[in-house]
């Protein structure tokens, strides 16, 4: 299933090392303690709802903001470093360019920060916009704009590249030749992160997706170990005098997500269905049993959405996935 | 999917940081070219000094004797550090606008240190001061009332340079407390208040209550001095004065560029 490339026998620094990463706006914490390992050569998608702390983690990566508490590692040095190299290279949704600059001037100023960069018309050849190098950026369209803030970005052949909701605003045509160019170079070692709130575009371009929600990593694998998660089902059944410890130990079971008590009926949700039937028909007194799927759609809204009724499951969450991360 | 061919991984020491904190001419050139594109900053910089200079200039009493030259010389050295200090301080206030574009957070991706940038702008401001002294003093010599020893008029123009970074510092810490275009609405004003405070349009009589009310507003110290090589004399407190604000508006620069960690 997992179709990830190893990690290099070369001791090649990971990409991103964080550890036990915290991070608090005043009262509010965005960051709740994520440790996550991002080798070389991966592309992962950062996927969560908008305020999960997706963006807040990529400022961290950025060296733009300080964790509370935790370290962050880029490419085996703080980020700060990282980019003084070159190494690290981001392209957000908007801004970022002087209206008043001509494109080739935004070029050229930006390649004459870095110490080793490809020659200034190579590049807007590159990124087809040799025909604008003399127009203000100011009147340039949308997507003129992205291309040169993708030009920017690649200037220094950055090993890790982080993207803000990068397809935003284009077209579907658009969006598969820019993944097209993204996966080429992932494979020469660029390292790719994108943040996004749309699963389908996780699950095609990533090859692992990390879940994240309420500040915290909440799934991390594959795009199918995810669908997998997603799809998991429910299963229902009588069982008479379930009390707190029944409920707990339930819970405990490989593969449950949450466990819900109705009178004498407990709901199950989990990824491993026939195990919980037969824990349930062989360990305790449970009978009718009735096994029912969710939809994708409920159960990744499950995963990342905000409902009451599973206040404590990012810890559930977890331990159902301790079996699918790397 | 690349399962199949093993990864290249990118040894990230080979790769060099660049020399000087990313100093370099490539930036300077384009920052250069941007100011001067601005209609803006090409009328408060070579023609709105100059023109105040003939303005004022053209009343009677220019041949007057003032110090080591007449009237007219001191006009124009007001004029010039009037220019100067409004150029200096619109080149400074343009982080104002660059934050607000998301440019400033673009530039922290790059290899480029903060005061390095900050160094190259102070730089730039300078560079633009001296071409507004530099067009009021032609205007002035091709006008030819103006009368001082050459050396000290050298001297004058100079001293009007340095006493320029009091501005640019003034600058950029209001580009950073002012969100967006505003920076230049408070600037503009503030400055042209700051002159008549500072002795630089109209001589404000020693003594009186106005006179120490002004003595401790940031034009007056750099006025004094700037003026020093014209009128043979330089208060102490004209001295303490331009050195205090040039200290605070530097503190000031430097600390709001440390907080400078929103997300614009």
């Amino acid at each position: 299933m997992d179709t990830r490339t190893p990690p290099a026998s070369t001791a090649a620094a990971p990409a991103i090392r964080l550890e036990q990463v915290t991070k608090q706006f005043g009262t509010v914490q965005a960051v709740r303690g994520i440790d996550l390992t991002i080798e070389q050569g991966e592309v992962v998608a950062f996927l969560g709802p908008n305020g999960a702390g997706k963006t807040t983690s990529i400022d961290m990566m950025l060296g733009l903001s300080r964790p509370t508490s935790g370290s962050v590692e880029v490419l085996g040095m703080a980020p700060r470093q990282a980019i003084a190299r070159g190494l690290v290279a981001a392209v957000m949704q908007t801004g970022g360019l002087l209206k008043d600059l001509t494109v080739r001037e935004t070029v050229a100023y930006m390649a004459s920060l870095f110490a080793d960069t490809q020659p200034v018309d190579e590049v807007l050849a590159h990124a087809g916009i040799t025909g604008l190098a003399s127009r203000k950026v100011g009147k340039c369209s949308g997507g003129e704009q992205q291309r040169l803030r993708f030009a920017i970005a690649l200037l220094s052949d950055p090993a890790l590249l982080l993207l803000d909701e990068p397809t935003t605003g284009m077209d579907v045509e658009g969006r598969r030749a820019f993944w097209g160019a993204i996966r080429a170079d992932a494979d020469r070692g660029r390292t790719v992160v994108f943040a996004t709130h749309y699963l389908e575009e996780a699950d095609q371009y990533a090859d692992r997706i990390v879940l994240v929600r309420k500040g915290q990593i909440v799934a991390d694998g594959s795009g199918s170990e995810i669908k997998a998660l997603a799809a998991g089902r429910t299963v229902r059944a009588t069982l008479e005098h379930a009390d707190h410890s029944a409920v707990t130990a339930l819970s405990q079971l490989a593969g449950v997500e949450s466990v819900e008590v109705r009178g004498d009926t407990v709901l199950l949700h989990a990824t491993d269905t026939d195990a919980v039937a037969r824990h349930l028909l062989t360990q305790t007194s449970a009978h009718d049993l009735e096994i029912t799927a969710r939809s994708i759609e409920d159960a990744f809204l499950s995963l990342t959405g905000d409902d009451e009724t599973d206040a404590d499951s990012p810890a559930d969450h977890g331990h159902v996935l301790e079996g699918t991360t790397r | 999917m690349s399962a199949t061919s093993p990864t290249r991984t990118i040894a990230p020491t080979t790769r060099r940081v660049p020399p000087l904190g990313g100093f370099n001419l490539t930036v300077m050139r384009i920052e250069i070219a941007r100011m001067l594109r601005n209609r803006r900053t090409i009328v408060f910089t070579f023609v709105f000094p100059a023109a105040l200079f003939l303005a004022i200039g053209s009343g009677s009493g220019w041949q007057e004797k003032a110090g080591n030259g007449n009237v007219a010389a001191y006009l124009m050295l007001s004029m010039a550090l009037y220019g100067a200090a409004l150029t200096a301080a619109a080149g400074g206030a343009m982080v104002a606008t660059e934050r607000a574009l998301g440019w400033s957070r673009q530039l922290r991706l790059t290899p480029i240190h903060p005061g390095v940038y900050i160094g190259m702008k102070a730089l730039i401001a300078l560079l633009l001061g001296a071409v507004a002294i530099t067009v009021v003093n032609v205007v002035a010599i091709v006008q030819g009332r103006a009368t001082m020893p050459t050396d000290r008029w050298v001297e004058a123009a100079l001293l009007t340079l340095v006493c320029t970074m009091v501005f640019a510092a003034l600058g950029v810490f209001v580009g950073y407390l002012v969100p967006g275009e505003n920076a230049m609405q408070i600037l503009g004003p503030g400055l042209a208040l700051l002159s008549f405070l500072g002795n630089v349009f109209i001589p404000i009589d020693d003594g009186t209550v106005l006179w120490h009310i002004a003595s401790w507003t940031p034009m007056f110290g750099v006025a004094e001095i700037s003026r020093a090589p014209l009128t043979g004399e330089l208060p102490w407190y004209a001295v303490v004065n331009a050195v205090g604000w040039l200290a605070v508006f530097v503190a000031g620069a430097a600390w709001r560029m440390s907080k400078d960690t929103a997300r614009v």
